[in-house]
């Protein structure tokens, strides 16, 4: 049967078997490349993608879970104003190495962002803590999330 | 058996040997490709494009895996060129070894390789827009000068873009390598600066990139079914039951290839990976284990234990002096036991390849290798074609660390694309494939002895190393070098060695053989300082004290200077400075050093360590000092290696292991093979030793030293020292 889900603000009808997870319906059913695939059991958060809202791992939630939800990727992440100072920050940081598990660091930091725009520097690790950086850009990122944190801090006061 | 390695390594080297000189630029750049763009834009050699709007296309020949390579070898050419980098765009090359030489992600041999004949690339072309000016405005090309983006007159106010120029550019004379003059380091505008990597842009937008974001009209998708077991042959499967799956497409067995690393297994294809991959489970395959299914880490480790109790070498590979006697005059004999378990790559991009089979037999490839010009060869190999007829694009990786100087997947994949013609195939590993399926960096075992005499000087070293057989093979990651440190500062030695037979595949993983070698050594070697009351870092300035560096050498890349004793000694001075290595840690914690030369690059690590109340390893601190050469090219990127380096070691010192059962790999993903993540991130603390050598590369140095500087500090802290990786707490209670 369909799935009816709206993808950056896109509805789109998904005709696939409801277990599939939410990570394959986006790559091979729609072409939306951007999440990316790491270890299919939800342990390094290279799928991140928002349902809802929350982070949330595409690699372990099935496309019926999601069926009539709001899922935003990646590829949307620049048309918020948080995911755009992120998106600036990680590049004038040069945080990455490879690359590849940077859509979901940035997709998890967004969200952690957007629920506590001020985070200590335990809990950007406490939240961070679930995607794996294998080139281990730890330090980068950390800091990019801090720094974007207090810039957005600044432009409030 | 056949050995299940050798052609792989074979096309590694013979893709790699051509490496040592500079090359022909003219034989190069073929003057018929570049007189063809008289008017749009001017291929200036086969790295260069000038467009008329002044805009600069620069090839990255490069495969790029987060080494930052796409970014520093073109701006190593732009340099040259003195291209304004503002209105530089990279574009990745194609496989091509006739075009540009020899292509490959590994052994950090990128930066030795190609400061040279990258740079005269780009100054070949600057040489070519001047004399495009000088014809022009008819006067001595000696008169002009450049600008970034521009050709000057020295006195005169004339000036013309490079964009202006590139047509005239393109027919002139291409010069002889020998007669460019490179710039003075003094007058670099590019290679010293920090600049983010060229691919960020687009992935922070999560554009398609990587090798597994390839997709093709009409793709389909592909998983392999093999034994976990190594070696093991395929003797049935229920292809039918597999067929009649959701959305599968067809299912086919393929046949095992040990030349070029091909092991017997199924594919099951469908348009979706997940339904592939889920179609697996209907197989049933029946599987011959054959004699390998016994094998196992503990057995390894016993054999070892058996080896050096019945003294049985198969060979002695180091000797020199009277070791006997030095161990007989000793006023101490120190012998202790040392062990490092297999471990996985697990690159964050699991294995993939994208493969098409045109109607006429040539193959088409879309692949995320670290050697795609093995990976033609043995493809072509495979299907009785030329090379020429394979063509290879090279795709962003997501991570390498030697796992993709293997292309066994790329085999995989082409010997599935050939029942498929006209059809795309995408094969995808799963993250559980990825673990049990790699080419593991080697355990090992080391029985070690260590004379000192009554003035405390080490006068006997011996080592009884009990590893792997893999065959013959040029390159062996396995192996131990004779000159092994402190070999040449000890005047009585004897290395020998037992080689175990396995199936288990091995190969390079980032910092081969030093990323286990440097924990053994330097662990020793600290036991010998406390042994004789001094220092680590004092034994290793009074070891090699008063060394000269050695004759320039040839090495893998060509010319290379030899190990030099000052250059330890520098970094190792300086990394005591900036640990403050005299003063002790804050109350609980400890520090402890580790030194190693790899991949000609010098580092000296210092970690401050503590336990915490489970006893786990907590690392504070973490100071090195690396000296690769007289330059850094682009401090973003070295920085990120050097950090990533020292990561990653912590990771394998505190918590990383393969263990063989059965004759397979027990773990499997992420859950049983931990990597690091956020919260273990230490400070991290980097400074340069520049030194007058040519620069190397940074892919892999800095990461021996940090394990054993890891582990001496627990031994500082505790008293209690770690012989065996991953360190076991229990030793700590």
């Amino acid at each position: 049967m369909a799935y009816s889900v709206t993808i950056n603000g896109e509805t789109r009808e998904i005709d696939a078997p409801g277990e599939m997870p939410l990570l394959w319906a986006l790559r091979n059913e729609l072409g939306m490349v951007g999440t990316k695939f790491g270890c299919g059991i939800g342990m390094c958060g290279a799928c991140t993608v928002h349902v809802e809202g929350q982070a949330t791992r595409s690699c372990s939630m099935t496309l019926a879970a999601v069926d009539g939800k709001q899922v935003s990727t990646v590829e949307a992440l620049g048309e918020t104003p948080v995911g755009q100072a992120l998106q600036q920050a990680w590049l004038e940081d040069d945080v990455m190495q490879c690359g590849y598990c940077q859509a979901g660091q940035l997709m998890n930091a967004t969200a952690l962002l957007n629920t506590n725009p001020n985070p200590s520097d335990e809990e950007i690790d406490a939240a961070m803590q679930g995607n794996i950086c294998r080139c281990a850009c730890y330090k980068r990122i950390h800091s990019a999330i801090a720094r974007v944190a207090r810039d957005e801090e600044t432009a409030n006061v | 058996m056949s050995e299940p390695i050798t052609l792989s390594r074979r096309l590694f080297l013979k893709s790699s040997a051509v490496a040592g000189g500079g090359f022909a630029l003219a034989a190069t750049f073929p003057m018929a490709a570049r007189a063809t763009a008289v008017s749009g834009p001017a291929d200036l050699n086969a790295f260069i494009t000038v467009h008329p709007d002044n805009s600069i296309t620069i090839v990255g020949k490069n495969p790029e895996i987060g080494q930052g390579i796409k970014t520093m070898l073109p701006m190593l050419i732009a340099e040259e060129l003195d291209a304004d980098w503002d209105n530089v765009t990279i574009e990745q090359a194609d496989t091509d070894a006739a075009k540009y030489g020899p292509q490959l992600a590994g052994g950090s041999f990128a930066t030795p390789m190609n400061w040279i004949p990258m740079r005269q690339a780009g100054a070949a072309a600057r040489a070519m827009l001047i004399a495009a000016a000088a014809q022009r405005w008819g006067v001595p090309a000696s008169s002009l000068a450049t600008e970034p983006g521009r050709v000057v007159e020295k006195t005169g106010s004339r000036s013309a873009t490079f964009g202006e120029l590139a047509a005239d550019a393109a027919m002139m004379e291409v010069p002889e390598a020998d007669s460019l003059t490179l710039k003075d380091q003094a007058d670099f505008r590019i290679i010293g600066r920090a600049i983010g990597g060229v691919d960020s842009p687009r992935i922070v937008r999560g554009e398609p990139i990587f090798g597994v974001d390839t997709q093709l009209d009409g793709m389909v998708y592909a998983a392999f079914e093999r034994s976990p077991v190594f070696g093991a042959k395929l003797v049935s499967a229920d292809l039918d039951a597999a067929k009649a799956q959701t959305g599968v497409i067809d299912a086919f067995t393929i046949a095992g290839n040990p030349e070029v690393e091909l092991v017997d297994g199924i594919a099951v294809i469908a348009d979706n990976w997940w339904l592939a991959n889920k179609a697996r489970r209907a197989l049933s395959p029946q599987w011959d284990n054959g004699e390998w299914a016994s094998h196992s880490t503990a057995g390894y480790a016993q054999a070892a234990k058996d080896a050096w109790a019945a003294g049985r070498s198969d060979e002695v590979f180091a000797a020199k002096g009277d070791v006997d006697a030095a161990f007989a005059e000793a006023d101490q004999v120190l012998e202790a036991e040392y062990s490092y378990p297999f471990l996985a790559h697990v690159a964050m991009e699991p294995m993939n390849c994208t493969a098409l089979m045109h109607g006429d037999g040539t193959m088409e490839m879309w692949a995320p290798s670290q050697t795609p010009q093995g990976g033609q060869q043995a493809v072509a190999s495979y299907l009785g074609l030329e090379p020429s007829q394979v063509t290879v694009h090279i795709t962003r990786m997501g991570g390498g660390f030697g796992r993709r100087l293997n292309n066994d997947y790329m085999v995989q994949v082409a010997a599935i694309a050939k029942e498929m013609p006209g059809t795309p195939v995408q094969l995808i590993w799963s993250r559980e494939d990825d673990v049990r399926s790699d080419f593991y960096r080697p355990a090992g075992w080391h029985k070690l002895r260590a004379a000192v005499n009554a003035e405390g000087k080490l006068t006997g070293w011996a080592d009884h190393f009990v590893t792997f057989d893999l065959g013959d093979g040029a390159y062996n990651p396995a192996a131990m070098p004779a000159e092994e440190f402190p070999a040449k500062y000890v005047d009585n030695l004897k290395f020998e060695q037992t080689k175990l037979k396995s199936a288990v595949p091995m190969g390079a993983l980032r910092a081969p053989t030093s990323n286990a070698l440097a924990f053994v050594m330097q662990s020793f070697l600290d036991e010998v300082a406390h042994a004789t009351g001094k220092d680590l870092p004092t034994l290793m300035l009074e070891l090699t004290d008063g060394v000269e560096a050695e004759p320039m050498t040839q090495g893998f890349v060509g010319p290379q200077p030899g190990f030099s004793a000052p250059r330890l000694q520098d970094v190792t001075r300086k990394v005591m400075e900036m640990s403050n290595w005299g003063q002790p840690a804050p109350e609980g914690h400890a520090k402890g050093f580790g030194f190693y030369y790899s991949h000609m690059g010098y580092f000296a690590e210092v970690v401050e360590a503590s336990l915490d109340e489970r006893n786990n390893p907590v690392v504070h601190n973490v100071w090195a000092a690396g000296d690769v050469g007289s330059q850094i090219i682009n401090p973003f990127g070295a920085m990120n290696q050097v950090e990533g380096s020292i990561i990653d070691g912590i990771g394998q010192a505190i918590q990383l292991a393969v263990e063989i059962e059965g004759g397979a790999a027990k773990q499997s993903n992420f859950h049983n093979y931990p990597l690091p993540r956020m919260p273990m991130t230490p400070q991290i603390h980097v400074e340069w030793v520049l030194s007058d050598n040519a620069p190397t590369g940074l892919g892999e140095p800095a990461l021996p030293p940090v394990i054993p500087a890891l582990t001496n500090a627990l031994f500082a802290l505790t008293g209690k020292r770690v012989r065996s990786l991953p360190i076991d707490k229990a030793i700590f209670a």
